[in-house]
């Protein structure tokens, strides 16, 4: 790579797929001809797959490759799927091939790699055939698994019935081989692991052996729950050894220990190693010819103020390569990497898009339906299973059908341009195409029909290739039966297809940014830094949030003069508006066209814009239990903290010091983590160990959740001598005032679970790990903007884990804590991610509304609201009339899920595309004798 | 669309037209990609029709739901055969159940055309999204859709009490109302949908729709009766 931020060259060597891309359809002709059998990396090589073989059934492309175990590659023989391919689409003497590209920024995100227990042979992995790791046993789960979706042992093909789970393989240790660092997912990934094996096997015995469940992401204190809760499932804390295997069974020992029964050795049918998270492989290498800094991990080095810049300027980060992560701090860095790119690019955005122009749509309003119905051999997936002649000269008889034909593949590019000139030449109107899934190629023809000057929605396809051909290949008449009957039914709902037009709307290019905390600062700057005007709205008479109350984090960064930096380029910002003792008023509008009326010390301010980001941060639980209000030396961690900055005697002088975890949350009350409290807790700890070596310092806990390579910092505390006690929830710490010899204590008595007795410790100060609890104000945000809060009171993301910075509203994104407690570098990943969202909003001049949504016939509408109800999006509401209140639809905010539709007792409320016209036509039409042929 | 778009309308028609099972796939629960989770709404609509099925004496398990993802093809077949299995042990529509052709097209087509009042009745019920998929089951029971069907309400305007104002007719939804100016309206019970607009807008001075309960409609009044009337016309 040469070059610099903003302008690199990138020499890329792409290894040859022996599968000309553009020519292969995905059709699997060749797999099923390849004699060649060999173990199938996807499935963990459990199972075998072809040399030719698609990687797996979501791969995209969704095309074959060909790889080294091919006879031709090898020996120069076979090539039997060079002649199986209709499309001429194998080039067998493909070579690599040097590509340069021109780039202005980089993203990496090579992932990680899975430790490898084989490296350490004391797991007996790749010996015992019934030791697996939990990447094979998430295959096993999978219905596209080595066993279609059945847990088989490997030794006899039966299913176990008694499994055991092994955390941490790989990770939190520091015996050479293995990783220091805590891999993060893991606890979360065999609960769900477990979870799965119960609904194969209601009776399976499942026992997870782990050190602490870190159940610290989004709602997984729930999920906890409900997995220890089920029937035959037990957690157990041990450490463990892998005894041995029974040589009649198979089965495998485990060596564990408990308090209560000491050292035992148990069998189970099958051990699951749930293994840790490496560095992508070989990618020290790739690092040098990059030219960035590695961590001492072999992860990426980062800023440690922005987690997603690497060492050299230009290069970004995302997903797992900057460490352990989960997949929604994976999806923030990936849309806050696209942010960065666009900050860095911004000058050049757009310069190299090219608008399409479609020729003016033709009126065909008048018209009788004509419908050509085009008929795909797919090569030989369909042809050769289907009669595809006879399907086209049965589509050519049925009512309004003016041209029916076959063709070899309906979506290459002559085809296009066959059912193009059809449309000309037989005055078509309405086009079926009878051949794959929708959602492969459904908008390439609605794009054929737009060149043709119809309208798209007088499309409509059929599957005669998974539906059909693809799974009654022994049948063929029966198939062929079924594609006419397929072909019947696409062509009824064609004929009452109606043109529909997509809304276009206009994008107010500024964004409202609510909060003006770490995250709402970094997301406005972000936004502001691609060339769009942002409100910041703060209800504080200052910028700052929480961040004002933290001084230092794990890692040493001087949070008070990061912030002071950040406010100060907020300030400067020409194009950022800052608000503060501001509220919100009102707040009307939908995606692209907001307004919100903000109160602040400017004033009453209306305010157009196109996004919103709700970034309004989270609060404090002030604690009733431990004496915290009645003791001047009880207080929170933050308060601890801001004690330790000032320099206070009272806590730095300390002879003894307790901190107690999990205050007001981990209960009834607050079923979630607070995430934060662990690695805070360590933070002040080593602090007040670096500024008070002689402090006598412990911390009550119930499970250390230092996540990621925060286990380095709870290690290095346990190696200065900082006491950690572990308690049960139902057998808290007891704290009591005492005056002994005339002096102020505070004495905690806890029960050691290693010596199994109570121990009195007597502290000078007692710190309180105090739950992050939603802000006050959640309630009314969420109902000013229309948007959702969970359970536990933070806001509701679109999706948990595909869609974490999004909102079920279009439009309004969601940063910081105000989502989910979460530590600073997180919120600023989290940031970066909401800007990157409102960006792909902002950055067009429209947003395009689809046509298939839903409307009201009002003189039908009874006004009974069960299609308000019905709605989760708030897109219908009731207007008043003289003929009394009616619902509306806004189509702009309507998603076309069509739930509303089935509701309506009067079917006043239609989904347009499928109304219950064009559905019932459908199911009339599967039955051959309603139909009339001509 | 979404599963949540699935009609009860759509399912009887399929039997309507002679269909023996009907299976309705729809992603997995708690899986959905957006916050619809519209899928729990079939679910409800499924446990309803199968109790009205139950009810007209058919066999409920010619409808199933089942939920899977789009790379859960495998689980498809296996559902889709163990479920073409079950009808074809379940016999042809109706000959299965002992029910002769006309009488079973008759039940179908009367539970059709209730649909509407249906989802009226069961509104709150069929919006409701319960937290664990065992819970449905109890959702709606024997003794309700029995209630459902023996207390079927129609409406029925009072030829005694009608002014012929016209309020009723321009906000019937189906313009099942039939009369004109000083001629007394009649509700078309063929095509009257139960939905109770004309109860509602009825102006209660005149309170000239009836609501009936399990009893037959008087017959409307013969057209040459309809006329009002007034003093002083």
């Amino acid at each position: 790579m040469e070059g610099k931020a903003g302008d690199f060259k990138v020499t890329l060597l792409k290894k040859p797929r022996y599968i000309r891309e553009d020519k292969c359809t995905g059709c699997t002709t060749c797999v099923e001809h390849c004699p060649v059998k060999y173990p199938d990396q996807f499935n963990q090589d459990i199972s075998l797959n072809k040399a030719v073989h698609i990687y797996f059934a979501q791969a995209i492309p969704l095309i074959a490759y060909i790889d080294e175990s091919c006879l031709y590659l090898k020996e120069k023989k076979c090539g039997i799927c060079t002649a199986v391919c209709k499309n001429d689409a194998i080039d067998l003497h493909q070579k690599e091939e040097k590509i340069e590209v021109e780039v202005g920024a980089v993203v990496l995100s090579p992932g990680f790699e899975p430790f490898d227990p084989k490296l350490r042979d004391n797991y007996g992995y790749g010996k015992m055939p019934n030791v697996i790791t939990s990447m094979d046993f998430e295959r096993l789960l999978c219905s596209t698994g080595p066993y279609e979706g059945e847990i088989l042992r490997a030794s006899d093909r039966k299913h176990p019935h008694k499994i055991a789970w092994i955390q941490c393989v790989g990770s939190r240790r520091v015996t050479p081989g293995d990783n220091s660092y805590c891999s993060t997912v893991c606890c979360t990934y065999t609960q769900k692991q477990v979870i799965l094996t119960k609904d194969h096997d209601a009776e399976a015995e499942c026992t997870i052996f782990h050190n602490d469940i870190r159940s610290y992401g989004k709602d997984f204190e729930r999920f906890y729950e409900r997995t220890e809760n089920l029937p035959g499932v037990r957690f157990i804390r041990s450490y463990v050894t892998i005894g041995r295997e029974i040589p009649e069974s198979k089965n495998v020992t485990i060596r564990y220990s408990t308090p209560e029964e000491g050292v035992k050795e148990e069998e189970f049918d099958m051990v699951v190693l749930s293994v840790g998270l490496n560095p992508p492989a070989d990618f020290k290498n790739l690092a040098g010819k990059l030219g960035i800094e590695l961590d001492s991990h072999g992860f990426c080095e980062t800023n440690p103020v922005n987690p997603i810049e690497t060492s050299r300027p230009g290069i970004f980060v995302s997903g797992a390569f900057k460490g352990p992560i989960d997949i929604p701090e994976s999806v923030f860095t990936a849309s806050g990497a696209g942010s960065q790119c666009g900050t860095l690019l911004d000058y050049r955005r757009g310069k190299l898009t090219e608008e399409r122009i479609y020729p003016p749509e033709r009126d065909v309003s008048g018209e009788e339906p004509r419908i050509g119905v085009f008929v795909c051999h797919c090569g030989a997936n369909i042809g050769r299973v289907v009669d595809v002649p006879a399907v086209v000269e049965y589509a050519s008889t049925l009512p309004n059908v003016a041209h029916a034909q076959e063709q070899l593949f309906s979506c290459a590019t002559n085809s296009a341009k066959q059912i193009t000139d059809m449309i000309e030449e037989k005055g078509l109107n309405r086009v079926v195409v009878a051949a794959c899934s929708p959602l492969t190629y459904e908008p390439l023809f609605r794009d054929t029909l737009r060149e043709a000057g119809i309208n798209q929605y007088y499309y409509e396809m059929a599957n005669i290739r998974e539906h059909d051909s693809w799974v009654h290949s022994k049948e063929k008449e029966d198939a062929t039966q079924k594609a006419k009957d397929l072909v019947r039914m696409s062509v009824a709902r064609a004929a009452l297809l109606q043109p529909l037009q997509e809304i276009e709307l206009p994008v107010n290019k500024a964004a409202l940014v609510v909060g003006g905390g770490i995250a709402g600062m970094t997301c406005a700057l972000s936004i502001a830094e691609q060339g769009h005007e942002v409100h910041l709205v703060e209800k504080d008479t200052d910028l700052g949030g929480t961040a004002r109350r933290i001084h230092y984090t794990l890692e040493g960064l001087d949070v008070q003069a990061y912030l002071r930096d950040l406010v100060r380029k907020v300030y400067q910002h020409p194009l950022i508006h800052v608000y503060t003792e501001a509220t919100i008023m009102e707040s009307t509008g939908y995606v692209g066209n907001f307004v919100t009326r903000v109160k602040s010390e400017r004033g009453v301010t209306e305010i157009k814009h196109g996004a919103a980001v709700i970034a309004i941060g989270a609060e404090e639980y002030k604690p009733t239990e431990y004496l915290y209000g009645k003791d001047d030396n009880v207080f929170t961690l933050l308060e601890l903290e801001e004690q330790i900055a000032k320099g206070e005697e009272r806590v730095t002088g300390a002879q003894s010091l307790v901190m107690i975890q999990c205050v007001g949350c981990r209960n009834e009350d607050r079923n979630y983590c607070s995430r934060v409290c662990c690695s805070n807790a360590i933070t002040n700890a080593l602090r007040l160990k670096e500024i008070n070596p002689q402090m006598d310092i412990y911390i009550l806990f119930r499970d250390m959740r230092t996540y990621g390579f925060a286990e380095d910092y709870y290690r290095e505390a346990a190696n200065q001598g900082i006491k950690f006690i572990r308690y049960e929830p139902d057998d808290k710490p007891q704290v009591e005032a005492v005056e002994e010899g005339g002096q102020h204590i505070i004495r905690v008595t806890v029960t050691d679970p290693i010596l199994g007795k109570k121990l009195e410790i007597d502290a000078d100060a007692l710190a309180l790990a105090a739950a992050v609890i939603p802000s006050a104000t959640s309630n009314e945000v969420s109902q000013l903007f229309k948007v959702t809060l969970n359970q536990d009171g933070f806001f509701q993301e679109a999706h948990v884990k595909l869609r974490p910075v999004d909102f079920g509203t279009d439009g309004v994104f969601l940063c910081g804590i105000a989502h989910y407690p979460k530590l600073i570098p997180e919120a600023i990943s989290q940031a970066y991610g909401a800007a990157g969202r409102v960006l792909t909003l902002l950055s067009h001049d429209i947003v395009i509304a689809s046509g298939s949504v839903c409307e009201v016939d009002e003189n039908k509408c009874i006004g009974c609201g069960a299609c308000i109800s019905a709605c989760t999006y708030s897109a219908i509401e009731f207007r008043e009339t003289r003929q009394g209140k009616k619902a509306v639809v806004n189509p702009i905010l309507c998603k076309g899920d069509g739930l509303c539709n089935a509701k309506c007792p009067t079917g006043a409320i239609q989904l347009k595309h499928f109304t219950d016209e064009e559905v019932l036509s459908q199911i009339d039409a599967a039955v051959p004798a309603l139909v009339e042929v001509h | 669309m979404c599963t949540g778009r699935v009609d009860m309308e759509f399912v009887l028609r399929a039997f309507l037209n002679g269909m023996d099972g009907v299976f309705i796939g729809g992603c997995r629960l708690n899986e959905c990609n957006y916050i619809t989770h519209g899928n729990y709404h079939a679910l409800n609509m499924v446990h309803l029709l199968r109790k009205i099925m139950e009810h007209i004496g058919l066999n409920p398990e010619r409808l199933r739901i089942e939920f899977m993802s789009s790379a859960e093809g495998n689980l498809f077949a296996e559902d889709v055969n163990d479920f073409v299995k079950t009808v074809k042990e379940s016999g042809p529509l109706g000959k299965g159940e002992g029910i002769d052709e006309n009488e079973l097209k008759s039940r179908l087509e009367a539970v059709t055309k209730l649909v509407p009042y249906i989802k009226l009745a069961k509104k709150e019920k069929l919006a409701l999204r319960l937290d664990k998929v065992e819970d449905y089951n109890e959702l709606y029971t024997t003794d309700e859709i029995a209630r459902l069907f023996d207390e079927v309400i129609s409406y029925y305007i009072d030829p005694d009490k009608c002014q012929a104002c016209g309020i009723c007719l321009r906000k019937c939804p189906v313009e099942a109302i039939v009369g004109d100016k000083n001629q007394i309206h009649v509700i078309d019970q063929e095509k009257c949908i139960k939905c109770g607009t004309c109860f509602e807008a009825c102006p209660p001075r005149f309170g000239a729709v009836k609501k009936i309960v399990a009893e037959p409609v008087p017959p409307p009044i013969p057209e040459e009766a309809r006329i009002i009337a007034r003093k002083g016309a």
